[in-house]
Order: structure tokens, then C-alpha cells, then sequence
């Protein structure tokens, strides 16, 4: 009861802090002036058709690389708090119902204490919608980050979407194994070339991360906007890849290593 | 204020009313996600200007007159980031759950208390 008070007088308190901020809005009739020089000199300077992107890749493309740091320092910590090891040592895990562990089982040594059930297998529909959807997801994926300068869309939807068609695989494919060297491999080279590229601005065009490093082409074109499709691939490759891992590490290993050879799917692929 | 704007700050309070009424860990981390939404909503809805389009160069909107026509980007820029961190902060938090989880085997907040004074 006294809980149910305090709940409701912290929210009359917050609503009370932002009231004056709901009461001030004010709906603008004109661009703020920062906004209205990005549309003016914009188009003309990075010649990317996408004003969203060109704010977010080069006039603040700082931020962009501290936010791709953030992800991949949260990436780092879920992979660092659902470590393998750490099961082999307690033995308090071994009692819970659900045998979900940290990270994907190269070597298929499964803790047989672990395995108090075995996961289901992937109905059919769930098989073969995987495998219709998967490439396309893929190309999906790389189209939108692509085209991150021309519509809307961009490295971190397009690796969002990858990392979707991977979540599929690993729910249709119990035994699906993810080669962690392509993909460190993979997130390390697109993470530094990300870096790289801006270096390069600073020697080659106005400063850091400045997208004028290449020739700016025809606006509206694929190849244009100087390094913006450049980068915005190297952060679609980057936000994919670490997203398919937080999924690998996420997802529960299976029951028994032998048993996962009778998978329901016909196929097993590497990827 | 638009309708928008309202719906941001509804959800806000829906997610901290979430918060601090649910006991389990879940919910708690499902609130948070709702004060997100509403968050990004509320920053979407400052930078809409009626009448306008999206901030694209394309046929319907010309390079010249863009600033006359288009919503403002920034706030969609800040957006767009914001959806990412608060994705990235999901995960750690649903880690940190995972984790809590094969400690103690509950997900009610209440078994937690080393951090209650």
C-alpha cells in the first residue's frame, strides 16, 4: 500500500518536472538555423541525397564512431558476462530448468549436466521459411546499407537486418555453428578501415571523417557522396556482425553435441 | 503540442510506472524499453514541422528550396543513435538478467537486496 503511494507520487513528481517542458513546446514554422545550413550547403557540399545521413556519417560523424564504440564495448560485455568457462565451474547452474549457455560450442564439449532436456526441433515451415528468406534477407540487408546516401535507411538498419537472417538460420538450424574467426575477423577489419577511412580525411580533405576523400560524383547516384557508402558499408559489416554475435551468444547451445546431427533440415552450412 | 509528443510522454510514464510496479526483472527491463520508445518519440515529434516532407533529396523535394521543405534531420539523426545505444543497453541488461538468473534462479527483484539500504 505505502508502496503503491511512493510509486504514485514519483510519477506525479516527474510529471511535474516535465510540465514545463510539454507546456513550452512550441511547434516551429522554420528549420533551426544549424538544420537549415545542413539542407542549404548540404547537398551541394557532400553530395548525399539523405540529409539524415549526411548529419549523421560526416557533419556528426564523431559521434557515429563513439556510438559504434558503444555498441561494441556492450557487444564485448555480453559476451564477457555469458562466458563458457564460467559453467564448468559452478555447479549451481546445473540445477536450473533452462540449460541456456553463454556462447556457441566449437569444440562440442557440452557439459553433460547441462543437458537436462533436449531443445525441440525447428518445425518444417520454420526450415524452409529459413532458407527462402535467408538470402534475401542478406541482399535486403546490403541494398539498405547501400543506399544509405540515396533513401532512407543505412549501416545500422542494414545490419540489423543481417543480423535478423542470421537469427533466422539459428532458429530453424539447432546445430547451426557460427565460424567466430570470419566473424571477429570481419567486425575487427570493418572497425578499423571505419578509423582508417577517417584519418584519411584529415590528410586528403578537411578533417576527420570527412567523406570528400573520394570524388563526389553525380548526386543522386550509387557511386556518389564521396566515402559515405564507403563507411556506411563498413558500419553495416560491423553493426551485423557484432549483432549476429550477441544473438550466438545468446542463444542456447544444444542438448547433447551427437544428437544435433539429426537435425530437422536436410543441409548444414558454414558460415 | 501534437499528438505525437503526447503519445512520447504517455509512454515515458507508462515505462517508469512499469518500472517501479513490476517485481520481475523482465518486465522491469520491457518498462525501461517502453521509456525508450516514448523518448524517441517526443525527440521525433520536436523536430516535425507540419506540412513538410522527410529530409531526402529527391524529385519531390528540389536541392534549392530544401530548407523550405523538408522536417528537421538533426533530431532524426539523434534518433537513429538513440534507437542504437538503447539496443545495445537491452542486451547488457538482459545479460545482467541471464546472469542473475542462474545465481539465485529468480527473476523476482525482491531475492535481490545486496543493494538495498
Amino acid at each position: 500500500m505505502i508502496k503503491k503511494f511512493f510509486t504514485i507520487v514519483t510519477i506525479l513528481l516527474f510529471a511535474l518536472m516535465v510540465l514545463p517542458l510539454i507546456r513550452q513546446i512550441v511547434p516551429f514554422t522554420e528549420l533551426a538555423p544549424v538544420a537549415a545550413s545542413y539542407a542549404e550547403n548540404g547537398p551541394d557540399e557532400l553530395g548525399a541525397a539523405n540529409l539524415v545521413t549526411s548529419v549523421i556519417v560526416t557533419y556528426r560523424g564523431l559521434d557515429t564512431l563513439g556510438e559504434v564504440t558503444v555498441l561494441f564495448i556492450a557487444t564485448a560485455g555480453v559476451g564477457f558476462l555469458l562466458r563458457r568457462d564460467e559453467e564448468n565451474e559452478t555447479d549451481k547452474a546445473a540445477e536450473e530448468p533452462t540449460g541456456s549457455d553463454g556462447s556457441l560450442d566449437e569444440a562440442g564439449t557440452a557439459p553433460s549436466a547441462e543437458s537436462a532436456h533436449s531443445p525441440r526441433k525447428a518445425s518444417e515451415l520454420l526450415c524452409s521459411g529459413s532458407m527462402l528468406l535467408f538470402p534475401l534477407l542478406m541482399l535486403f540487408g546490403v541494398y539498405i546499407f547501400l543506399h544509405g546516401h540515396l533513401t532512407p535507411g543505412g549501416g545500422f538498419q542494414g545490419g540489423v537486418v543481417i543480423a535478423s537472417a542470421f537469427l533466422l538460420l539459428m532458429l530453424a538450424r539447432v546445430s547451426f555453428h557460427l565460424n567466430h574467426f570470419v566473424i571477429s575477423f570481419v567486425e575487427s577489419i570493418s572497425g578499423f578501415a571505419y578509423v582508417v577511412i577517417g584519418v584519411l580525411g584529415i590528410f586528403l580533405a578537411a578533417g576527420f571523417l570527412d567523406n570528400r576523400i573520394l570524388p563526389l560524383g553525380e548526386f543522386g547516384s550509387l557511386l556518389s557522396a564521396g566515402a559515405i557508402p564507403l563507411i556506411y558499408s563498413l558500419v553495416g559489416l560491423k553493426v551485423g556482425t557484432e549483432l549476429t554475435n550477441v544473438i550466438a551468444t545468446m542463444k542456447m547451445k544444444p542438448a547433447h553435441p551427437d544428437e544435433s546431427a539429426s537435425d530437422h533440415c536436410p543441409r548444414e552450412e558454414e558460415v | 503540442m501534437t499528438l505525437v509528443t503526447f503519445i512520447g510522454f504517455a509512454l515515458i510514464f507508462i515505462g517508469i510506472w512499469g518500472m517501479l510496479t513490476r517485481k520481475n526483472i523482465i518486465r522491469i527491463i520491457i518498462g525501461f524499453s517502453i521509456i525508450d520508445t516514448g523518448i524517441h518519440l517526443v525527440m521525433v515529434s520536436i523536430g516535425y514541422l507540419p506540412g513538410r516532407t522527410a529530409p531526402i533529396i529527391t524529385s519531390a523535394v528540389d536541392k534549392n528550396t530544401a530548407a523550405s521543405q523538408i522536417v528537421d534531420p538533426i533530431p532524426s539523426a539523434l534518433v537513429l543513435t538513440a534507437i542504437v545505444i538503447g539496443l545495445a543497453i537491452t542486451a547488457l541488461m538482459l545479460t545482467y538478467a541471464v546472469r542473475m538468473y542462474r545465481e539465485r534462479t529468480s527473476m523476482n527483484i525482491d531475492d535481490y537486496k545486496e543493494l538495498k539500504w
